[in-house]
This record gives C-alpha cells, sequence and structure tokens, in this order.
C-alpha cells in the first residue's frame, strides 16, 4: 500500500485473548473515568458543602430585588471620577507607583451593602466606598472599603452563613429576622459590628462617612521592608447624623440626590491615613479594631469631583477587587481577601453576561428613575 | 526494522511530556481555582497566568517543529476512522493550545483587569475594555477548557488503546524512552 501517509502494516503483535483484551480495555477506561473524576472533584462538583464563590454569590443574590445584571452585594451604588493626590511621605513605606507625590486618576464608586439594587437608601446600614487608582506606568490599586470600623465577620464561612440567614424567604418575601438573631447569637466575633451597627448614628450622605479597608494589608518599600497596615479614607466633613425613622421619610435615593447637589458645588475630599500595625495586632480578623494608639500616616488626598449613574458609568465594568494592587502593596494573610477576589470576579462574570438585563441607558441628566423608564421603553 | 526510527524527535517529545505536564497542571488549576474562596485562590490565579503564556510560548514553538520535523506515519492497518480521529483530535488540540492562553489574555484585557504576567511584568491588553466581549470570552474560556480537558482524556484514552491493546508502536512514537514491551512486540511483528 499506501501513499496515504500510513505504513505498511508491519507491526503485529500477538493477538489478545478476548478476555485480556476487554481487561486492558476496562483499565484504559478506569484511567479515564479516574481523571476526569478528579477534574470534576477539584471543580467542587462532588462536594456540595465546599463553599465555592457560585455558591457565597448565589447566596448573595437571593436578599431581595432582581439582582440581574448588578453586583451581587453593593448593589446599588452610584460611579464618581476624582483624583489621588499622594504628598509623597508614602513612598517611605511602599513603592506602589500612586504614593510617590502626584496625582493620579480615580474610577470609583459608592455604594450601599445591600442585595437589592433598587433597595431604598435608609436600608442600607453599611455605606461603601471603591477606588481603583491608576498608575502612568499601568499599575491599578483597586480598594473596597466600608464606613464601619471593623468588618461584620472574620472569616469566608461565617459571612456564606450570614448571607444566607439574610435571604429571602419565599413563603414571607422577607428576611427571617429570627435567622439573622440567631447567626449574631452563635458568632461572638461578630459582636463589635453588631454593636456599632446598633448604635452608631445614622447618615444622609455618603460624603460626611470615613470608609476603612477593613482588611490587612503590607505596605513594602524600595527596599523589601514590609509593614503591616490598614487604611483609611478619612473625612474632612461633619457628619450630619439624622434618626432613622426620619431616613425613610427622605425618599429612596436620598444619597445619591445629596452627592449629586453637594459636587454641583465643588468636589469633596478624604483623607487617605495609614495606620501601622504593632506586634500582636491581627493582621487575620477584620472584626477586631486595632488599639486607637497606633500611629497613623497622611498619605494624600482623594478628591471627588463628578459622579455618574452606574448604569452608564465609569465604573460599571470594573471589578474593585482589592487584592488587585501594585508592587509595593501586598494582601495580607486575611482570609476575606481571597474570597472577596474569588467571589468579585464571579459576581463580575455573571452580571457581564446579563448586561442585557441592565441597559446601559442614555438618561436624562441627574435622573436616575427616568433612565430606568427609559431603558424599560426599550429606547 | 527498529521502532527507533518511527519515534518523533526527542525534541519532540520533550515538548509533549513537558506540555502534558503543564497542561493537566493548567486544567486543575483552572478549575479549582474558580470553586475556591480560599486563600489559595490568589496563588492559583498567580500561577495561572504565566503558566498560560509559557504554554502558549510552547504551543507556537511545538507547532513550527511539527511542521518541520513531521511525525511518523500512523499504522497502515488503523480503520480509517481512527486515523481520521487521531488527526481531527491533534488539530483540534493545537488549535486549543494556542487560542486558550490568546482568549484568557483578551478577556482579562476586556475585563479592564490589570494582566499581572510575574513579578513587576504586566501584559499589554490586546482587547478592549467591553463588557460584552469580556462576557463572551470569559465563557469560551470555561467551555473551550472543559472541550480541552475531554479532548485530553480522548487522547491520553487513545494512547493507551495503542500501548495495550493494539501495541502498534503509535504509542511508543512519543513515549519517553524505548518502551521493552513496545519493541519485543516490534520486533516480533517485523519478521516478515
Amino acid at each position: 500500500m499506501t501513499n496515504d501517509g500510513r505504513t505498511n502494516a508491519n507491526i503485529a503483535p500477538r493477538a489478545l485473548s478476548i478476555g485480556a483484551a476487554l481487561g486492558r480495555l476496562a483499565v484504559i477506561g478506569a484511567v479515564m473515568l479516574g481523571a476526569a473524576a478528579v477534574f470534576a472533584y477539584t471543580g467542587g462538583w462532588l462536594s456540595p458543602h465546599r463553599l465555592t464563590p457560585d455558591r457565597m454569590v448565589a447566596a448573595l443574590s437571593h436578599r431581595g430585588g432582581d439582582p440581574l445584571g448588578h453586583r451581587r452585594n453593593h448593589a446599588k451604588g452610584i460611579c464618581f471620577t476624582g483624583t489621588f493626590e499622594a504628598n509623597g511621605a508614602g513612598a517611605r513605606y511602599s513603592s506602589a507607583p500612586m504614593f510617590a507625590a502626584g496625582a493620579y486618576p480615580v474610577i470609583g464608586r459608592f455604594a450601599i451593602a445591600v442585595g437589592d439594587p433598587n433597595a431604598a437608601d435608609a436600608t442600607g446600614r453599611v455605606l461603601s466606598m471603591a477606588i481603583r487608582v491608576a498608575a502612568p506606568d499601568g499599575q491599578e490599586w483597586r480598594s473596597g472599603m466600608n464606613n464601619s470600623p471593623v468588618f461584620v465577620v472574620a472569616t469566608p464561612r461565617a459571612f456564606y452563613e450570614l448571607t444566607v440567614a439574610q435571604g429571602i424567604d419565599p413563603a414571607t418575601g422577607k428576611a427571617n429576622s429570627a435567622a439573622i438573631d440567631h447567626f449574631f447569637a452563635t458568632h461572638p466575633d461578630s459582636r463589635p459590628f453588631a454593636e456599632w451597627a446598633k448604635t452608631a448614628p445614622w447618615t444622609t450622605s455618603w460624603a460626611d462617612q470615613t470608609y476603612n479597608s477593613l482588611n490587612a494589608f503590607w505596605l513594602v518599600d524600595s527596599g523589601g521592608t514590609g509593614r503591616l497596615v490598614r487604611w483609611s479614607m478619612q473625612t474632612a466633613l461633619t457628619p450630619a447624623f439624622v434618626a432613622h425613622d426620619e431616613l425613610a421619610k427622605r425618599g429612596p435615593d436620598f444619597l445619591e440626590q445629596d452627592l449629586k447637589q453637594r459636587l454641583a458645588q465643588g468636589p469633596l475630599y478624604w483623607r487617605f491615613v495609614v495606620t501601622l500595625a504593632k506586634p500582636g495586632d491581627p493582621s487575620n480578623e477584620a472584626t477586631k479594631a486595632w488599639p486607637a494608639d497606633r500611629e497613623q500616616i497622611d498619605l494624600g488626598n482623594l478628591v471627588v469631583a463628578q459622579a455618574q449613574n452606574e448604569a452608564d458609568g465609569p465604573c460599571r465594568d470594573y471589578n474593585y477587587d482589592p487584592t488587585i494592587l501594585p508592587a509595593g502593596i501586598s494582601v495580607s494573610d486575611d482570609p476575606l481577601l481571597a474570597a472577596r477576589s474569588s467571589s468579585y470576579a464571579r459576581s463580575f462574570d455573571l452580571r457581564a453576561a446579563e448586561a442585557a438585563d441592565y441597559p446601559r441607558a442614555p438618561k436624562a441628566a441627574g435622573d436616575k428613575s427616568a433612565g430606568d423608564k427609559a431603558a424599560g421603553d426599550g429606547r | 526494522m527498529s521502532g527507533g526510527e518511527k519515534r518523533f524527535t526527542p525534541l519532540q517529545r520533550t515538548l509533549h511530556w513537558l506540555m502534558a505536564a503543564m497542561v493537566v497542571a493548567m486544567l486543575f488549576i483552572g478549575v479549582g481555582m474558580v470553586s475556591t474562596l480560599h486563600p489559595k485562590f490568589l496563588t492559583l490565579l498567580s500561577v495561572h497566568r504565566p503558566l498560560g503564556i509559557a504554554i502558549l510560548v510552547l504551543a507556537v514553538f511545538r507547532l513550527g517543529v511539527r511542521l518541520w520535523r513531521g511525525a511518523p506515519p500512523l499504522p497502515s492497518d488503523l480503520p480509517l476512522w481512527q486515523a481520521a480521529a487521531a488527526k481531527a483530535s491533534h488539530y483540534l488540540l493545537y488549535g486549543l493550545l494556542i487560542a486558550m492562553p490568546l482568549i484568557g489574555w483578551s478577556m482579562l484585557s476586556a475585563g479592564g483587569y490589570p494582566i499581572l504576567l510575574y513579578g513587576p511584568i504586566y501584559l499589554p491588553k490586546i482587547a478592549p475594555h467591553n463588557d460584552a466581549l469580556y462576557a463572551l470570552l470569559r465563557s469560551a474560556h470555561t467551555w473551550l477548557a472543559y472541550l480541552l480537558f475531554a479532548t485530553v482524556i480522548l487522547h491520553l484514552g487513545a494512547a493507551l488503546f495503542h500501548a495495550l491493546i493494539r501495541r502498534d508502536g503509535v504509542f511508543a512514537s512519543m513515549a519517553p524512552r524505548r518502551l521493552k514491551t513496545s519493541n519485543r512486540s516490534v520486533g516480533r511483528g517485523s519478521l516478515p
């Protein structure tokens, strides 16, 4: 034969008996199935109790409203743009390019920590600020910060349990407050947060709040020396606190209205302050505050210049993953950081695929509700 | 004849087994990292990117070597459908080994992510920051990874079929070193 590229039949091993051939086929099948099973195990398909980003994000998605197309946590928010003005003091502690004296563009987002993108602002106990600071060399520093002094849980597992407890009961259409009470009763770590949530005054503005990294990070200087830190964006304003029932009367979007009114008068400022840990301060327990006497260093200002509706705003298509860090900042051993990164990625993947459910409506200037209606009309 | 004449070149065999280890590791890292919240997520992610780029570089190089040095012919008594399946699966493997890293790289570009390769080295963005493009590439990265895994498993099954059942020298042609059993069977078979 053969001009079809195959050789002559010059190899004729002794034929296998039927039994031997079947045995060897069985071995081959077992190897293939075994490999597939190990793959499936690695992917979590054989472990219904493994805490996966899918399960975390699914739990976050069951806290009311229709989150399709939206972030699965901190679902209601607004974009902003501005500048991070580094005073240069950070260069001593970190080789991050945006800590060298200078001004760096920021795309950020204010939000409330809810699952429903149409929640009333008065339901948002925790307010948040996310930033993406870009350096000229392309490195980025992303951070998501909350206005609570500590985080509610220390571990991804506890966060999942809390999120499940906050889920909407289909029978009543409401969260089961007994489940939430049970969570706090059985999680003593969460008491500092619970105490803050119960006693801290409510605000009418994103602008007068201080936002905290909660998780710890390492600042690493050019010599390779690391310092454990937490950071904050400290407001320059005196908070205007109101009673909670007063807030409910203000309409569902008072935070957005307040922000736009303030920015119409001029930019808003936060001081960027880094707190240096002392030996023994926990790096992996975001539920615990560090002692108040820790050294704080002022590294510059965040200037928020403009706000944009999220639907077609510049923050929409960014994932504020707090592990996206430049050289000179690195993650600590706080287990929440990897869990945030993994879950945010899942949430980002979902909402990108669901973009049709959240139209990028061109909207009347500054009128979010009009924009949503316009989108609903298909315009 | 000796089995050695019908083997892939040492360079091709080295590339094959090196890349086999890398690709299998990559598939398991990929499917493992997207299903965990554990701190190892960040480690796996930081390995996934440079390993993928290394596979891309090696796959392009290997394709060149394959075009240059060719491959030993398949046995002439191999049923046509098996020969066709072998050919198609190799096109698919080469295509996926080159496409997957490029899709991953484009996907991160379209998602607006900085693409940290290793240490201080970032890759340039090769796609516009675009939500819809990201969604498409992200989904393609997952489904093509499953297709690649399935193809690798079939490739493994076919290799073992040649090694254990047909014993026709095909497995020996890519084996890291000459296999005793294959040589013996080749020797017997080559007696006219």
